[in-house]
This record gives C-alpha cells, structure tokens and sequence, in this order.
C-alpha cells in the first residue's frame, strides 16, 4: 500500500518539517498513542458517569419533555428508604454468595483433579471450558426449555435420578426454586474461570517444594493444606474478585432465565434498576440507584484488594 | 518427562482423577448437545415426553429461523405445488412461504459490530499498550487503574446517560454507534493483556533497530508488532467474543436496524410459545463460531484468561 495515511502525510510536509516529525520525541509518541484510547474511555465512560451523577439530583424523565427540576438529594433517600431495593439487594447478595460458593468449591476440585496430569486431561480441560465462552443470554434462553416441567431434560434427569415426577416442580415458576434455577445455570456456565485461575495457581507452585516436603516426611494432607492451600490462595481470591464484580452486574443470564420473577423473588439489582430506568422511565431516580450500586461494587472490591494484597504478602 | 519422581501422582490417581474430570466434562457438555440436536428436531419431537434421544433429524427447524410463513386456503396450495425442498417441508402445515426472516440480517449486524469493535479495540489498544509498555507515561498506574476500573460499571447504569448520549448525536440503533461502544468496553481488557505480551518482548530489539537509524514508528511496526502478533490475535479473539456475546447494552440500545443476534433469538416465536427448533437452530449457528475458536485456538485463550486474571 502506497497511499497510507503515513506516506501521504509524509509527501504532503515540506522536507523542513519531516526531520522534526522523524525525530518526534518518545514523549510525543507516547502521548499520541494513548491519547485514543483515553478519550474514548472520556467519551463512553467518564462522561456519561459524571452525567449520571448530574441526573441524579433531578427528577428527569427521559421520556417527557417537561422542565427539569433540581431536587438534591430526594432521589437517594428514597431508594435508601425503599424495600423494593432491598428486596433486591437480598436476591442478589443470595445469588452472590451461592454462585461463588458452588465454583470455588467446584472449581478448585476440578483444578486439583486436573493437575494430577492425567493422559487427555488438555483436551477435557477444553471441553469444560466450553460453557463460559458462549452467549449468556442464548444460553440462558435455551435453559428455560431444559427446565420445562414435563418435557424439560432437567427435570426429567432429576426425575429418572429421585424419582419425583418430572410435572410436579418448576424450576423457573416456583418461588422457591427460581434463585436455584439462576444459581445452577451461573455455576454451569462460570465454574470454568475459577478452574483456569485455580489451575494456574496450581501450575505455578515450584516442584522442589514438595520435593522438600517429601524429605521432611510430610503427609500428603499436610502437604496439602501448608503448601498447596497458601500458595493458590492469592489466585483463588482474584478469581472470587472477578465473579464477584461480574455476577453483582449479572444481566442478561437472570433477565433470559427468570426475567425477575416468580413475583420478583429472582429480581437482582441490575433488573431492578432497568425496570426504574427504561419502563416506568424514572430516570432521575435510577440514576441515583446506579450511583448507589456503583459505589457499592467499588467500595467492596477495594477493601477486598487491600485484604488480597496481604495475603500475597505473607 | 523425568523418569521417577516422588511428586509424581502415582497411576492409580491418575485414573480416578481422569474419570472423576471426564464425567463432570460430560455432564457439563449435555445442555450444549441439547442445543444442537433440539435444532435437528421436529417440533413435536422437541417437545415429547420422555425427552427424546433418538430421533429422526429434520432441517425444519433451520427453514423455520430462515422463513416467515403464512397459512394459505385449501385452493392456493392445490394450484401451487412446492417446488424446493424446503417448500415442502413447510406444506405438512398447510403453510406456505413468506419470506426471509429477519434472523440472518441480525447475523450480519452480529459480524460488522462484532468485526468493527474488534479491529478499532485491538489496534488503539496496541498504540496504548506499546506506550505503556515503553515509555514512561505520567501518572501511567493511575491510567491503567483507571482503564480498569471502567469495568466495574454495571451496564445498566452506563446505559441511561448513553442512551441520551446517543439519542442526542443521533447513533441510538446504528452500528457506529454499536462500535463504538463496544470498543470503549473492551479496549480496557485489551490494554491490560496488550501490555503483558509487550512486556515480554525484549527491549533490545527495539534499541538495536534505533541505532541502525530506524525511527521508533519504524521500530514499533517493524520490529514490535511481528513479535506481538500472537498475543494480538489472542486480544482479538477476547474482543470478538465479548462483543459477540454482549446482551444487555444491545437489548436496551438496539431495536431494529443494528440489532444484534443475541436478543433476537429469545424471540424467535412458532405457533403457541417459543418455536424450540428454530431457537435451537439460531442457536446453534450462533455459538458455532465460539465453539470452533475455543476448541482450535485453545492454547491462546486460556493463556489469555489466566494471564489477563493473574497480571491484574
């Protein structure tokens, strides 16, 4: 290609100029290869952040045109006041906790078992990795067949196991069940990540350490819980770090699964604020709710850094 | 492989741990097997109880998610015999086809978003990644956090002023709009795993091409970049199968002209409910290309997740 931009721009400078863009300072260069990238975060994140800070204190519907008014800091109190939010925040705090309690413990299982190197454990290793990669809302939308009662595979799977009949629970429909429903799914798709992190954690322990336990005579149980435990433990934090951000934003799984319901029993924060923010169109109020998650989100994950930096540290 | 050594898990571990690891891949593959059989399926062989193993494969479910079809009188369909095959297949219903469905236009909105965001993310996320890789960028910890802490966002809440954003320049339901959206989401991941992969080439290369007289635009494109490639297309694959996968934003920001393939597949619609089949066969045509990368590109990816993880 001769016409580039680079080599038109360089016949289009007078011979003057070309050496003091040749000798362009690595500062210069520096700058003109980040600046992109920065402003584009400006435009498409900082921005609209600080634009939601502003809507915040009003009482803006984005799909009336009435005058907007400045009502401080009415919005917050409400949403602090509210049950509704609340409720919400339990159904997640609950989907929360399950999900990462199900794909650590699964996750770090598999991972140890992997380890064991046994012969075809890469391709195994790839086959479970599948379910992470793909599309959580087309799966999701595909789960509510597998969990039909009567005709879904799930149900008739737990039934041919327990033998309950396969027409009397719903997994999706009953109040009791439907956080279950968006747990087993989460756990099916998400154990994977833990795993891979866990994995590398494991991969990453010296041979010699063991070697030297052997020595010592150390059980393998011993073995177990002083060098191999402490040593994935950072990893196995970050891993819990990353879940943890991604499933307090969980959208498109729970609103494919359940879309909130039965009721809104499955109604985690994220569906909650897009009901406030694009069908009763309160936008003013979601914002301050979108504020209110987000420093919820970053306040935790920042006081679970400091406490991951000190256990590296150890 | 050493010989002997004493840490090495003796063969009868072996075995337990490999049927313990195969049976739950197994498990953990079905609901995926579901999918693609399910799309070979009648509809009343879909919906069948018990849930049927074996079954005779049909493509109507694929001439379902490409077609729209209408009911025609008792004289029409005497007058017009089906020509096609899939015509055919269409008259046990006494039905007839209307047209095209509107699955493979959100297919083709999938790759251009998709390609798009894919391309513009990985090629400002080198020119970044390089600049914090090289060169002593102020305050570059604070950027990188920065660049980061973009990802703890919740969708939604990004969502609202975007959606005014967008409204406002016009770019609500385009795919510019899409891109560039979508590019600001995951430039952040791939500056982070940009960095790692420049990190590791070594910087004598470059100061030895800057001695022969090459500029450091020359060096960086004609030095860094061929050694940076694999990790490129390993930022790339991310990128794309994020971007392929994403809901939430295209659900709320996309109705019509830009939308994407993953809020339109929910609502492939047959006779009483959810035509399953035809679900199942957009589905599956969807996931393929993922499923195909992961499996070919494997070594890459997991590098690539693990090493994206472990570096933050």
């Amino acid at each position: 290609m001769t016409d580039s931009p680079i080599t038109r721009v360089a016949r289009a400078t007078p011979p003057g100029m070309a050496r003091q863009v040749r000798g362009l300072s690595d500062r210069a260069i520096a700058w003109i290869f980040v600046a992109p990238t920065i402003f584009l975060l400006l435009a498409v994140n900082i921005f609209p952040l600080i634009w939601t800070i502003r809507l915040s204190f009003t009482n803006f519907k984005a799909n009336r045109n009435r005058p907007v008014e400045w009502i401080g800091t009415r919005n917050y109190e409400r949403i602090l006041t509210d049950s509704d939010i609340w409720l919400s925040m339990q159904a997640t705090a609950h989907f929360l906790f399950w999900t990462i309690f199900f794909q650590v413990l699964i996750g770090f299982t598999l991972a140890w078992l992997i380890n064991r190197k046994f012969k075809g454990n890469d391709l195994w290793t790839t086959i479970i990795v599948l379910p992470m990669m793909l599309s959580p809302a087309v799966v999701g939308n595909f789960w509510t067949f597998l969990y039909q009662p009567q005709i879904g595979l799930f149900n008739y799977v737990i039934s041919f196991f327990t033998g309950v009949d396969p027409s009397s629970f719903q997994m999706i429909g009953d109040v009791n069940l439907a956080p279950w429903a968006i747990v087993i799914v989460d756990t099916w798709m998400w154990t994977p990540f833990v795993m891979l992190i866990c994995l590398a954690g494991l991969r990453s322990i010296p041979e010699y350490i063991y070697e030297a336990a052997e020595i010592d005579r150390a059980s393998k149980w011993r073995q177990f819980w002083t060098i191999t435990v402490p040593m994935v433990l950072p990893f196995l934090m970050l891993a819990v770090l990353f879940r943890g951000i991604e499933n307090f934003k969980m959208f498109d799984l729970v609103v494919q699964l359940t879309g909130g319901g039965p009721g809104s029993v499955t109604e985690v924060t994220s569906i909650n604020l897009k009901r406030e923010a694009f069908e009763k169109w309160r936008t003013g109020y979601a914002s301050a709710y979108a504020i209110i998650l987000f420093v919820t989100v970053f306040g935790l994950a920042s006081i679970y850094v400091k406490a991951l930096n000190k256990v590296k540290e150890r | 492989m050493s010989a002997w050594s004493i840490t090495e898990p003796t063969s009868r571990q072996k075995w337990i741990a490999g049927i313990l690891v195969v049976l739950y891949a197994v498990i953990t593959i079905i609901p995926l097997i579901w999918i693609v059989a399910t799309g070979f399926k009648s509809p009343a062989d879909a919906i069948s109880y018990p849930p049927k193993v074996l079954f005779e494969p049909t493509l109507e479910g694929y001439v379902n998610l490409f077609t729209t079809r209408t009911r025609q009188t008792e004289e029409y369909l005497a007058a017009n015999p089906p020509q096609t095959w899939y015509e055919e297949i269409v008259r046990q219903y006494d039905m007839v086809i209307a047209g095209p469905s509107r699955y493979g236009e959100r297919f083709v909105n999938s790759v251009i978003i998709g390609f798009g965001s894919t391309f513009l993310s990985v090629f400002l996320g080198t020119l970044a990644a390089y600049a914090f890789s090289r060169f002593k960028v102020p305050l570059s910890d604070d950027l990188l956090f920065f660049i980061l802490s973009t990802r703890m966002m919740p969708p939604i809440a990004v969502a609202i002023p975007i959606f005014l954003m967008f409204r406002t320049l016009g770019l609500s339901d385009t795919h510019l709009g899409m891109i560039l959206l979508y590019t600001a989401v995951n430039i952040s991941l791939a500056v982070w795993l940009l960095k790692g992969f420049m990190d590791e080439i070594p910087r004598e290369y470059e100061e030895a091409a800057l001695i022969d007289g090459y500029t450091r635009f020359q060096a960086f494109r004609k030095v860094v970049l061929p050694q940076a490639t694999t990790g490129i297309v390993a930022t790339a694959i991310f990128c794309l199968i994020f971007s392929w996968n994403e809901y939430a934003f295209a659900v709320l920001l996309t109705s019509g002209t830009a939308q994407t393939a993953p809020p339109f597949i929910p609502t492939i619609i047959g006779v009483g409910g959810q035509d399953w089949p035809a679900v199942a066969a957009g589905a599956t045509l969807f996931l393929l290309p993922v499923l195909v990368f992961t499996v070919f590109l494997r070594k890459h990816l997991l590098r690539g997740i693990t090493f994206g993880a472990v570096r933050k």
